[in-house]
């Protein structure tokens, strides 16, 4: 069987000879082929034990429902228009929370960096909010906002700000300072020099924490939804649980993972789009 | 097209913070220098490690301010950066997410006055001056080392600056790709009539390209001595193979300034000293 030792070790073109060839090092279009198949395969092992162990009776087929039961439910739940209802009240609450962090975090994240006396004067209090859970602050947004959407919105918002605030202020601060001497000779203005050097500088890192900040959104909000809500995947999944509807919460926790999956590819997708210069 | 640059008495320290004891001091980096560049002149500047020549051009390029005598440039004291020079330095310091092209244009933006087409314009003929044509819409990742530093030199002449400071420009290429852009460099001069002020630690370079090499001594930095050089570069440049290097000249111009360095060498800090005495921005970059 084919092991790390023999793939890290595998012959190959070095860099020069890539430079030379203009071209990168491959494996055969074989290779990835089986690759993905390999991969189908593992989620079709995982389903079919999920759907054989509760049939043979090795789990209780009451809590974990075989897959085509979960399945069947699920379809059903989308046909009916339910699902969707909660869907989009999800979608709606962490896209709002999630937009508004981004708005509010670059353009602070940015200011902290470029400014020291702003940096200075920051840190220490962005520090103590950034080590208070999101989900501990929750009673606090409820009382403040009330059980509606505001919360809802403040608690994503609230934990989607620091890995967004965080990795723009490390992407602004770590601008190649060679980049800027040459700004300076260029004698470009301060603004020109954030818009035209700096930001896009910044920008793949920036990435890096608006895609933590997407993974969040969802966590986050399902929790809120399961304390307290009328609609929602988070609120679907507490709501069935409680009432003791076992495949549609099984529905629901699938939609979320799903859900989690496509808002990350999105922004992986995204990222890449910007960050295409990167060697 | 060109300007006199001259240096009276200039001195330069820094606040630094000894490795050892800690405790906060002054450097001395560079200690009444006196250096005068005529117009359309051709001068490289050597000098041991962490002598300061780094220094003087940040001084005359107007990111640093000295700490003691005058800069002047066509007798007006520098006081900032400006557009009648530019500076090539050692890592290329190209915008990365830009492509060549853009990245000449990105000077073009700065200097301002131009229309987009204008630059577009502009940026190809200063791309066609360094050889690049074909590669303008590369990005920097996807071209060697001497291909960057030529962008980079495309995009300090792009907006016609009557000085061109270069901070040991061709250190980080290979030998070959070194010889052949010293020997572009000195086509381009000749061609744009644009004073050039060019560091570096290598002898032969600095006697191949200069029409004076200014020898610096060991810290605190001075100019020791400036050497005429008289050679037939036209011969070397122009195409018509000749080995200028193993001429008999070139080997007597290389010898002097290399016992003057020798002699620098010899007077400096003992080799314990000597991780300190590196450039900083050596050590980061290797």
């Amino acid at each position: 069987m084919s092991s790390l030792l023999a793939e890290k070790t595998q012959a190959r073109p070095n860099p020069r000879q890539e430079e030379s060839a203009k071209a990168k090092g491959a494996s055969p279009r074989r290779t990835t082929a089986v690759t993905f198949s390999r991969g189908i395969l593992g989620v079709i092992a995982f389903l079919a034990v999920w759907e054989i162990a509760p049939r043979a009776g090795l789990v209780n087929d009451y809590f974990i429902p075989p897959f085509h039961v979960v399945a069947h439910t699920w379809w059903e739940m989308m046909r009916s228009g339910e699902m969707e209802k909660h869907i989009r009240a999800s979608l709606v609450r962490s896209a709002a929370g999630f937009f508004a962090a981004i708005a509010i975090a670059i353009p602070l994240g940015a200011a902290i960096a470029w400014y020291r006396p702003v940096r200075e004067f920051l840190t220490p209090v962005l520090e103590i909010f950034r080590n208070t859970a999101a989900l501990a602050i929750l009673p606090v947004f409820t009382l403040i906002f009330g059980i509606g959407e505001t919360s809802k919105i403040a608690i994503v918002l609230y934990a989607c700000f620091f890995p967004i605030l965080l990795s723009t202020i490390t992407g602004v601060a770590g601008v190649d300072p060679q980049l800027l001497r040459s700004a300076r000779v260029l004698g470009l203005s301060p603004v020109a020099t954030f818009r035209k050097v700096v930001f896009p500088a910044a920008i793949p890192t920036i990435f890096t924490g608006i895609r933590i900040s997407g993974a969040a959104a969802i966590l986050v909000l399902i929790a809120a939804e399961m304390i307290g809500a009328t609609a929602g995947l988070g609120f679907l999944i507490n709501y069935s649980n409680q009432n003791f509807l076992i495949p549609k919460m099984y529905a629901a926790i699938v939609t979320t993972t799903v859900l989690g999956v496509f808002v990350n590819y999105a922004l992986v997708a995204l990222e890449r789009r910007f960050s295409r210069w990167r060697a | 097209m060109s300007s006199r640059i001259t240096l009276e008495n200039v001195g330069q320290t820094f606040w630094v913070r000894g490795n050892d004891d800690k405790q906060l001091r002054e450097f001395v980096a560079l200690q009444s220098l006196d250096l005068d560049v005529a117009p359309g002149e051709f001068l490289t500047v050597v000098g041991p490690s962490g002598c300061g020549k780094s220094t003087v051009l940040d001084l005359i390029a107007g990111l640093a301010k000295p700490s003691g005598g005058s800069l002047t440039i066509d007798g007006k004291p520098i006081t900032g950066p400006g557009l009648d020079r530019s500076v090539v330095f050692q890592q290329y310091t190209l915008l990365p997410w830009r492509t060549a092209q853009a990245n000449v244009e990105f000077a073009l933006e700065a200097r301002g006055g131009l229309s987009k087409k204008e630059r577009a314009e502009r940026a190809r003929k200063y791309l066609d001056l360094v050889g690049l044509t074909e590669f303008a819409s590369r990005f920097p990742h996807e071209l060697s080392g001497g291909m960057k530093q030529r962008v980079a030199i495309a995009r300090s002449l792009s907006y016609e600056p009557q000085v061109l400071l270069m901070d040991e420009p061709f250190g980080a290429l290979d030998a070959q790709t070194r010889e052949r852009l010293q020997e572009e460099l000195v086509r381009i001069w000749q061609r744009t009539g644009t004073t050039i002020v060019f560091i570096t630690h290598d002898i032969e370079e600095a006697v191949f390209l200069g029409q004076r090499v200014a020898v610096m001594s060991a810290r605190p930095g001075r100019i020791r001595e400036v050497v005429a050089i008289e050679l037939d570069r036209e011969a070397a440049v122009s195409g018509r193979e000749r080995d200028l290097r193993s001429t008999r000249e070139f080997a007597d111009y290389r010898h002097r300034i290399w016992s003057l360095l020798r002699e620098q060498n010899l007077r400096a800090p003992a080799p314990a000293d000597l991780p300190d005495a590196i450039d900083d921005k050596e050590l980061t970059r290797v």
